[in-house]
């Protein structure tokens, strides 16, 4: 009998943990296809972050190191300057990356260290059970905006992309989405592109995913996927945000 | 021997680890111990290694965490208020067994605090200094070859162990200059089997990781850690003791205070009085057992520091409480003068053993 669907090898096969209806377990298995394709699983070595992907670790079949909460880009800046012949990637939520990890996250993208980033913004804090993320939208109700994200007393969300978009450093900055068949596919371009630039050299690729939390967010997972459609990519538009390569095309 | 370079303590350390093997330094800038960033910036880059100024003190112990996760041998820097900032990074490095070498060059706190030399930072650094239940070895220099010395000793005890060692000195020690020898005995890093360097596709994946959710795993985990902390304690205490053999009153210092300390008890000497002293040098592991045995010598041990007292902690355990243990101190970035050492060894030999 023909395979025609396999789990890739660089997704160990267990369990997650991820709730039904998460789209965590896509963006993984697209990463894990992503190493596959490349052929870099014996040289890859993943940060995984603090918040729901903090068992990423037990999921990638590649070297894993765990991180303390928004430091996986200086974890992964030590890795690659340690050894810059192996391929490094970090793996980060929204409340790690853009709220107590935003000095490291900048820093790493100003460096333009010659790392990938794999940016998880499902709009809350997933794991502690769902309160207000740096890119929670305005109005959001969550467990420490119960009505609804005042941006008068907490101010706004935070635009990764764009805000990155700003300094010379950065590489490739790209948001995708994983809410329908065609934008998984756009996504996983992505970030084989984020992988590609590091073995190319040519540094700090970052791709913003916009991903679903049913459980947090009180929706079923038909309804979440339309929620990322309809509230958060009207806010967060997709797209590529820097991409110094096609600039020197051009 | 090998002739002597004139050197400043934080310029010994940098070269030292370089000798040691180390090819990856993280720093962020704070006085009294930028000299040691200094260097590195111009080594570095000549001999294939690694130094980055990072954006925070915060992201310089990760930046640790990941070199040595990666096995190489790694170091950062700092002083007290940036040691604070590391605070977390030191519990995870802890945590995940990973070796790092730290070097401390504290000034008066707390808070912002001063930029004098200071021994206040004590109690951080030998409790561990962030949370959770760790130990760091911490070497205590007292001379300009003893932060090169040291240095070499921490990178490998670090190895050793699989764990933290950290160098705490004072802005005394990083900044004076005394001639160094630099012929350093360096033992090579062990094989690292435990390293993220990628599987090759020949072994299952290596994990690097703190986290332990099931409380009878961690719980073993904790004590595999204390276990190995007890051979040490066993094996890697160091001291000096300097004419304790018929001493009845005993100093106990380290670092600058221990210079100052030595002073006074020749002093003291010539004035017939028989005092000695016994300066650590592993501030942890404690060095226990000395002091056990001053305690059935001596009237009372006169605890030398440039803090508020926080050795004087371990010296009352240490001694068991059998004699008193007094404290001979200042703070804030001062350091005490041999002549109100001398005048605290008086006051002991005329009327120890009274009280406290």
């Amino acid at each position: 009998m023909k395979t025609v669907f396999d789990r890739p090898h660089a997704l160990i096969d267990v369990p997650l943990h991820y709730c039904p209806g998460c789209t965590h377990g896509i963006v993984h298995r697209l990463v894990a296809e992503v190493i596959d394709e490349l052929g870099i699983e014996g040289s890859a070595i993943g940060i995984a972050p603090v918040g729901c992907s903090v068992m990423a670790y037990n999921y990638f079949n590649c070297d894993m190191i765990e991180a303390a909460h928004g430091r996986a880009p200086a974890v992964a800046t030590g890795v690659k300057r340690a050894d810059p012949g192996k391929t490094v990637f970090t793996y980060q939520g929204d409340g790690d990356l853009a709220s107590i990890g935003m000095a490291e996250t900048v820093h790493a993208a100003a460096r333009n260290e010659n790392i990938t980033v794999i940016f998880i913004n499902n709009a809350i804090y997933g794991m502690t059970g769902g309160q207000m993320a740096p890119t929670s939208l305005p109005g959001q109700i969550t467990q420490t905006s119960p009505y609804g994200r005042d941006v008068t007393q907490c101010g706004f969300p935070i635009k990764v992309c764009e805000m990155l978009a700003q300094l010379d450093g950065a590489e490739y900055l790209e948001r995708v989405a994983v809410n329908s068949v065609k934008n998984v596919k756009n996504a996983k371009k992505a970030i084989l592109k984020a992988f590609r630039n590091q073995l190319e050299g040519k540094g700090f690729s970052l791709v913003e995913v916009l991903s679903s939390c049913p459980t947090n967010w009180g929706l079923t997972p038909q309804n979440a996927l339309k929620w990322v459609e309809e509230k958060m990519i009207p806010y967060y538009p997709l797209g590529v945000y820097k991409d110094r390569s096609e600039e020197a095309v051009k | 021997m090998a002739d002597k370079v004139l050197m400043k303590g934080n310029e010994a350390i940098a070269e030292a680890a370089i000798l040691a093997g180390c090819r990856h330094y993280f720093g962020y800038p704070i006085t009294p111990q930028t000299e040691i960033a200094a260097y590195m910036a111009k080594r570095m880059p000549k001999i294939g290694g690694t130094f980055l100024q990072a954006e925070s003190e915060i992201a310089a112990i990760n930046m640790v965490y990941g070199v040595s996760s990666a096995g190489k041998r790694v170091m950062t820097s700092s002083s007290s208020p940036g040691i604070s900032l590391k605070g977390e990074g030191l519990s995870y490095l802890a945590g995940a067994d990973l070796p790092a070498l730290v070097v401390n060059v504290q000034r008066g706190g707390p808070g912002l605090g001063g930029i004098q030399p200071s021994q206040s930072d004590y109690f951080q650094a030998t409790r561990g200094g962030g949370h959770g239940d760790y130990r760091m070895i911490v070497l205590a220099p007292a001379s300009v070859q003893e932060m090169a010395d040291l240095t070499v000793k921490g990178f490998e005890l670090a190895d050793t162990y699989r764990m933290t060692a950290m160098i705490l000195a004072d802005g005394t020690m990083g900044q004076m200059m005394e001639p160094v020898d630099l012929e350093l005995t360096v033992t090579p890093p062990p094989a690292k089997p435990w390293a993220a360097t990628g599987t090759g596709m020949k072994r299952p994946h290596n994990i690097i990781n703190s986290l332990s959710l099931v409380p009878e795993e961690l719980e073993e985990l904790n004590f595999a850690r204390y276990r190995r902390y007890a051979q040490i304690e066993e094996k890697e205490t160091r001291w000096e003791e300097y004419r304790m053999e018929d001493a009845d009153v005993c100093v106990a210092a380290f670092g600058i205070a221990a210079r100052v300390s030595k002073n006074a008890v020749n002093e003291a000497r010539k004035m017939g009085i028989r005092a000695g002293l016994i300066r650590p040098i592993t501030l942890w592991p404690f060095p226990k057992v000395p002091f056990a045995k001053a305690a059935g010598q001596v009237k009372e041990i006169i605890s030398v520091e440039l803090s508020m007292g926080q050795m004087i902690e371990d010296v009352r355990l240490a001694s068991g409480c059998r004699v008193p243990v007094t404290l001979c101190n200042r703070a804030g970035g001062m350091i005490p003068t041999p002549e109100q050492v001398l005048d605290a060894i008086k006051r002991a030999a005329e009327n120890g053993g009274a009280a406290q």
